[in-house]
């Protein structure tokens, strides 16, 4: 009996309904792209702040009146600046950091191939001349008349 | 020469690092710099039936500071602000974050009340407008109702004489 009434107490709690389960999905999938200011390394999703949660909770509202995602980022990032967001908006003053990895990558490339191709010159074919040719054979004979005795 | 570029590049990076190390990371720049300052009617905290909103402030120069009784740096900060408000340099509003209102009025009594009043954010709202993650956080608002400057975190007296007092002196002759 007692545990018949337990279930039932946990199913109650359990069982939400869609709509409100489709919210906190939403709220917990953008909340994981936003920086909590308090604890800047965690994202809003994890962090147990104080404004976390009231961020959370605005985010819920906002989403509950009908705004879209990005109206909501917009409405955070008005307030809190790109900071919010972990992955930053491309424009002018995060040009740097999106495109600097690539400049680095071409840079390195670049330094790569003109290494590989200043080696290459280095590299002359130099023929053996005839006294060469002559001591070398003189060698690999010695070499495998020592290996066969 | 062999030496020469690598030497530059570690200067670079070291130049780099010496420059991140010395900035505080908790002190996020405001968007909300020269933008009009959101707006708000909030209870008043010591006379809860009285509204009171930054509408009131035009042709005002004024200081909000967000604070809170539960604000341990708030508590640092609180002399300097009781001596400017004998000073009467520039009336200073007070934003009462997440607070019990039981609390603040007796912090206010204890410590003593800088503000010409403050008023109560019991949930928070508005400091979300104004882009409030940490207490005490001040912001100078000009006659038009633009926020012209940020302070994240206690104010210190060299901040006080060298920035604001001198940016509140110009805005108000203009």
């Amino acid at each position: 009996m007692i545990s018949v009434c337990v279930c039932t107490l946990v199913c109650a709690q359990v069982a939400r309904s869609p709509a409100e389960e489709e919210l906190d999905n939403r709220v917990r999938d953008l909340s994981q792209q936003l920086r909590c200011l308090v604890c800047q390394n965690e994202t809003l999703a994890d962090s147990q702040a104080d404004l976390a949660s009231d961020l959370k909770r605005q985010i819920r509202e906002q989403m509950k009146a009908g705004k879209s995602d990005k109206e909501i980022l917009a409405f955070l990032t008005e307030r809190y600046g790109d900071f919010v967001l972990y992955r930053p908006p491309v424009k002018r003053t995060t040009y740097l950091l999106w495109f600097g990895p690539f400049i680095l990558l071409g840079g390195g490339l670049f330094a790569l191939f003109r290494y590989i191709k200043s080696r290459r010159e280095q590299i002359h074919e130099q023929p053996l001349s005839s006294e060469e040719h002559r001591r070398a054979l003189e060698l690999l004979n010695a070499d495998s008349g020592k290996e066969s005795a | 020469m062999r030496y020469a570029i690598p030497l530059v590049l570690f200067i670079g990076l070291v130049a780099f690092l010496a420059i991140g190390l010395g900035r505080d990371p908790h002190e996020v720049p405001s968007p909300l710099i020269n933008k009009a300052a959101p707006p708000f009617q909030l209870s008043q905290l010591h006379q809860p039936d009285k509204k009171f909103g930054a509408e009131e402030m035009r042709g005002k120069v004024w200081l909000l500071n967000v604070w809170a009784s539960w604000c341990v740096s708030c508590r640092e900060e609180h002399p300097l602000l009781v001596e400017l408000s004998r000073t009467h340099a520039v009336p200073i509003y007070g934003l009462n974050w997440k607070d019990k209102r039981e609390d603040a009025i007796t912090w206010l009594s204890d410590l003593g009340n800088p503000y010409v009043l403050s008023v109560s954010d019991l949930d928070g709202r508005i400091a979300i407008d104004y882009g409030v993650y940490g207490a005490p956080e001040t912001y100078l608002i000009d006659k038009t109702g633009v926020i012209r400057f940020k302070q994240i975190g206690p104010l210190s007296p060299e901040v006080l004489q060298k920035t604001i007092l001198p940016m509140a002196k110009e805005l108000m002759s203009k």
